[in-house]
């Protein structure tokens, strides 16, 4: 096939999503001429999630209206290296996202900082526990940033994103109500904190008998009528409860669609092209350079599209992939344990409690994707860790999502799967439990990675990416551990009775766990060991940067959106800052 | 178990139904909102004169008819999902609230053809933690679970699947789940939990979709379909909402009053106003 070659830009975004907006947005601003392609297709508050139809259940939350369309791509899984991967054919532990907005549409607005820790993982569990206090096959690393590199870019995201919260660190001062262990904070949320559900509000209780510090989840659900900086209006939330695995109707859920977009979209100097399929990114004859993108349109016609600086911008499964394609940086060998590119890929390590009650009621479908209560104790190294066996942790949390009854009709431990006695507790208990969480973090190893599937394809002909991952027994130790924390505050609810079940054994690809899949493009000081440097830039090829939660060296104990958002604005400031004055390498 | 006579009645109504393979005919519960003239009673205040014009002339029942499972495989089907989720004193179960009819759109759709599924080979069964492999579609996964689970009925008690006394049907159904039962085409807990998981979502999802007629899984779990806005009931702690609830057709064919934004007007069960 012949491609069209089209007119030269700046800058093309591979990807419209969290990240492909803020970057658009910031480029333009700076006076780039900016081309947003995106696989999937256009969507927006109205009338895509209008009321009555978007508070469907079945078409949203179990046929993945928002999802990828596996039909079209998907990638391979296995637990390990000598085992054969196979397919992923249908969604389960993780839903990347489609269309204009990405899964930055469907998340639920759980917003966090990681802590200054989660950046230097490797040499502060060395300096405090030894120098065997990560597993020998543990490649977790540091950053190359730092929180305080950060901070700037976290308060942007939050401002942009409108998130509400309570400061718990505000220049060094701890503040009542707020995270104690956070880093310090330049100012307070934009917005005040949700409002506490009945479930919420017994978790902060049961939480703070036991010398815990509760604090409210920050949430990218608006507390209330909310102008950010790029002047965009958002709506204040109605606590519906349907935020997870749906569009929100009221434009209160901050979004690519609710806060970028639109100010994007009136730039002149942006271009949005939907049903863009990227197929790979060119290089120069000396592959020190990238050239162009060639992508495939909705009537199957390729063009070419060049460009000055190219921004890997999808998902971290699509930005790895595109790198692997077209060459840039080096694959990583697990067996060497040399090469950058799919190295240090992460996940989640999530267990949950659910506590029944005879006589509460809780009103479950109410809430809103980030109301939640939050206790830190147990997350990154904000607890000795000695003697434990493990390194990281992750925040204890009960949250009031909203829940469905296709999903969530929580019975006690010891019903029937299906019968009268399963109907009688179904009957009996909803409205009658509670969820806690503990979202624990998951670190890198030489057995977890992406590269490319010598087997399956996708619809365009090329090969899929292949994922290798368990977890470890680092992981299985923290699980149960967190659990047992969490379960001890379920039961000082006084529930009559309580399932809990830490994360243990293989990692298994179906049953759905969190949508926060992390690296294998990983951030870092030294190229022997990142495929980007500390402002997300190819080592390789410096003018493509690759931007998104690809960068995370290893997962920390929270929701990644954050930390994307902050990233975003970092390699935005360096793009505007340095990389124009001076194209190449970034230096220090 | 202490019945009412007009519920034993409605028990045998159904069952005699079942047992011929056609939908059952809930004598209990209004008609489907989807056959036949709006409900009366809820809220006027959003009604669309010109969607009653639409239903003129529909003939009752019509909307149930199956588009893709053949009478056998709707006996099957009807006689599995009335052990999944039976009527009792709670009221309704699957088969009374159209799960069937559910599960047979399901499988004339999308769903059925696993039109979003990754389906090109090679297909070797994989680990449990590498999840589904089949090669086949759901509908195939049905189509052949039913005649092979039917052909074991009929080895082993004599007569299908439909015609086992109940706790025959349980017992099959647990030999399906663990997998003590072997099919050809499939392995029997993938059929069964396809099975299951389709019985619950037909009895939950909105009624739009053929199954919870009558909202009848939205009212034994308590779930008010469409939300209302929930900003000012959200601090009402350890306050039971308890309403009746409304589907997207309420909304949409206006016989449930919405607020400004869409958001339904619930009209409240309990006591509180």
């Amino acid at each position: 096939m012949t491609a069209t070659r089209l007119k030269p830009v700046d800058v093309v975004t591979v990807g419209v999503g969290v990240s492909g907006t803020i970057l658009g947005k910031e480029l333009t601003d700076a006076g780039l001429q900016v081309v947003g392609l995106e696989r999937g297709a256009p969507r927006d508050t109205h009338p895509d999630f209008d009321m009555p139809g978007i508070h469907d259940e079945l078409k949203y939350s179990r046929r993945f209206e928002l999802m990828q369309d596996l039909s079209r791509e998907t990638l391979s899984f296995r637990n390990a290296p000598g085992e054969t991967a196979l397919p992923m054919r249908q969604l389960g532990s993780f839903l990347p996202g489609e269309g204009v907005g990405g899964a930055g549409v469907h998340w639920n607005g759980q917003t966090w900082r990681f802590l200054p820790w989660d950046f230097e993982t490797r040499s502060r569990s060395i300096a405090r526990y030894g120098k065997d206090a990560l597993a020998a096959d543990c490649t977790s690393q540091d950053w190359g940033v730092s929180y305080a590199d950060l901070e700037a870019h976290y308060d942007r995201f939050e401002q942009v994103y409108g998130i509400g919260g309570r400061a718990g660190n505000l220049h060094g001062e701890i503040r009542p109500g707020g995270n104690p262990f956070e880093g310090p904070r330049s100012r307070d949320y934009p917005n005040p904190p949700m409002q506490d559900s009945y479930a919420t509000a017994l978790f902060a209780q049961a939480s703070t008998a036991l010398g815990y510090h509760s604090f409210p989840m920050p949430s990218a659900n608006m507390t209330r009528g909310y102008t950010n900086p790029y002047g965009q209006t958002l709506g204040p939330c109605v606590y519906c409860g349907y935020c997870e695995r749906f569009g929100c109707e009221m434009g209160a859920k901050a979004s690519p669609q609710t806060a970028v977009l639109p100010a994007l979209l009136a730039s002149p100097r942006y271009q949005l092209r939907t049903r863009a399929n990227v197929l790979r990114v060119n290089l120069d004859s000396q592959r020190k350079r990238a050239v162009s993108v060639s992508y495939v349109d909705a009537r199957g016609r390729e063009f070419e599209q060049p460009a000055e600086i190219v921004l890997l911008t999808s998902y971290v499964f699509g930005n790895v992939r595109h790198l692997l394609l077209a060459g840039i940086g080096r694959p990583y060998d697990p067996v060497a344990n040399q090469g950058v590119v799919g190295r240090n890929y992460a996940y989640q390590c999530i267990s949950g409690v659910t506590a029944f009650f005879e006589d509460k009621a809780f009103n479950p479908f109410m809430g809103a994707g980030a109301l939640g209560q939050v206790v830190d104790e147990f997350n990154g190294d904000n607890f000795d860790h000695s003697g434990l066996g493990f390194v990281g942790g992750g925040f204890i949390a009960c949250s009031s999502t909203g829940t469905r009854p296709i999903e969530s009709h929580p019975v006690p431990p010891g019903t029937p799967r299906w019968g009268g006695a399963w109907k009688k507790a179904v009957a009996h208990y909803s409205g009658r439990s509670l969820g806690i969480v503990a979202h624990g973090a998951v670190q890198s190893y030489r057995t977890n990675y992406l590269d490319i599937d010598p087997t399956y394809r996708d619809a365009c002909g090329l090969p899929l990416l292949r994922m290798t991952f368990d977890f470890h027994d680092n992981e299985r130790r923290m699980s149960e551990y967190l659990t047992a924390r969490a379960e001890a505050i379920a039961r000082a609810l006084a529930p009559s009775a309580v399932s809990a079940a830490a994360r243990s054994g293989r990692y298994s690809i179906v049953p759905y766990q969190s949508t926060h899949n992390t690296g294998g493009a990983v951030m870092g000081a030294d190229p022997a060991t990142s495929a980007v440097n500390p402002y997300l830039q190819s080592w390789d090829v410096p003018n493509v940067f690759v931007v998104g939660a690809s960068a995370f060296p290893q997962n920390a104990g929270y929701n990644p959106t954050g930390t994307v958002g902050a990233l975003s604005y970092r390699v935005a400031d360096a793009i505007r800052e340095r990389y124009l004055q001076r194209p190449g390498p970034i230096a220090g | 178990m202490d019945l009412s006579s007009s519920r034993r009645n409605f028990l045998k109504a159904v069952t005699a139904l079942g047992a011929a393979g056609l939908p059952p005919a809930d004598a209990d519960a209004p008609p489907p909102a989807s056959a036949s003239a709006p409900a009366a009673g809820s809220g006027t205040a959003l009604m669309h004169p010109a969607h009653h014009g639409a239903h003129r002339g529909a003939v009752p029942g019509e909307a149930e008819a199956f588009q893709c499972l053949t009478g056998p495989e709707a006996a099957f089907v009807e006689a599995a999902i009335g052990v999944l989720i039976p009527a009792d004193e709670l009221g309704p179960g699957a088969r009374e609230a159209g799960v069937a009819t559910f599960i047979d759109r399901q499988l004339a759709g999308a769903f059925g053809t696993a039109a979003r599924t990754y389906r090109l080979g090679p297909w070797p069964e994989g680990t449990p933690e590498q999840g589904f492999q089949s090669r086949l579609t759901p509908r195939e996964i049905y189509r052949a679970g039913i005649a092979e689970s039917d052909a074991y009925c009929r080895t082993h008690y004599g007569r299908g699947f439909d015609a086992l006394e109940a706790l025959q049907r349980e017992e099959v159904l647990k030999g399906l789940e663990a997998g003590s039962i072997a099919l050809e085409s499939v392995a029997a807990p993938l059929f069964f939990s396809l099975l299951l998981a389709n019985t619950q979502e037909g009895f939950f999802a909105d009624p739009m979709y053929g199954g919870n007629r009558d909202k009848a899984g939205w009212r034994l779990a308590g779930f008010p379909g469409v939300a209302a806005a929930y900003v000012d009931e959200i601090g009402k702690h350890n306050v039971p909402y308890r309403v009746e609830p409304v589907s997207i057709g309420d909304v949409q064919q206006g016989r449930a009053p919405v607020d400004a934004h869409g958001h339904a007007l619930h009209t409240r069960l309990d006591k509180r106003s």
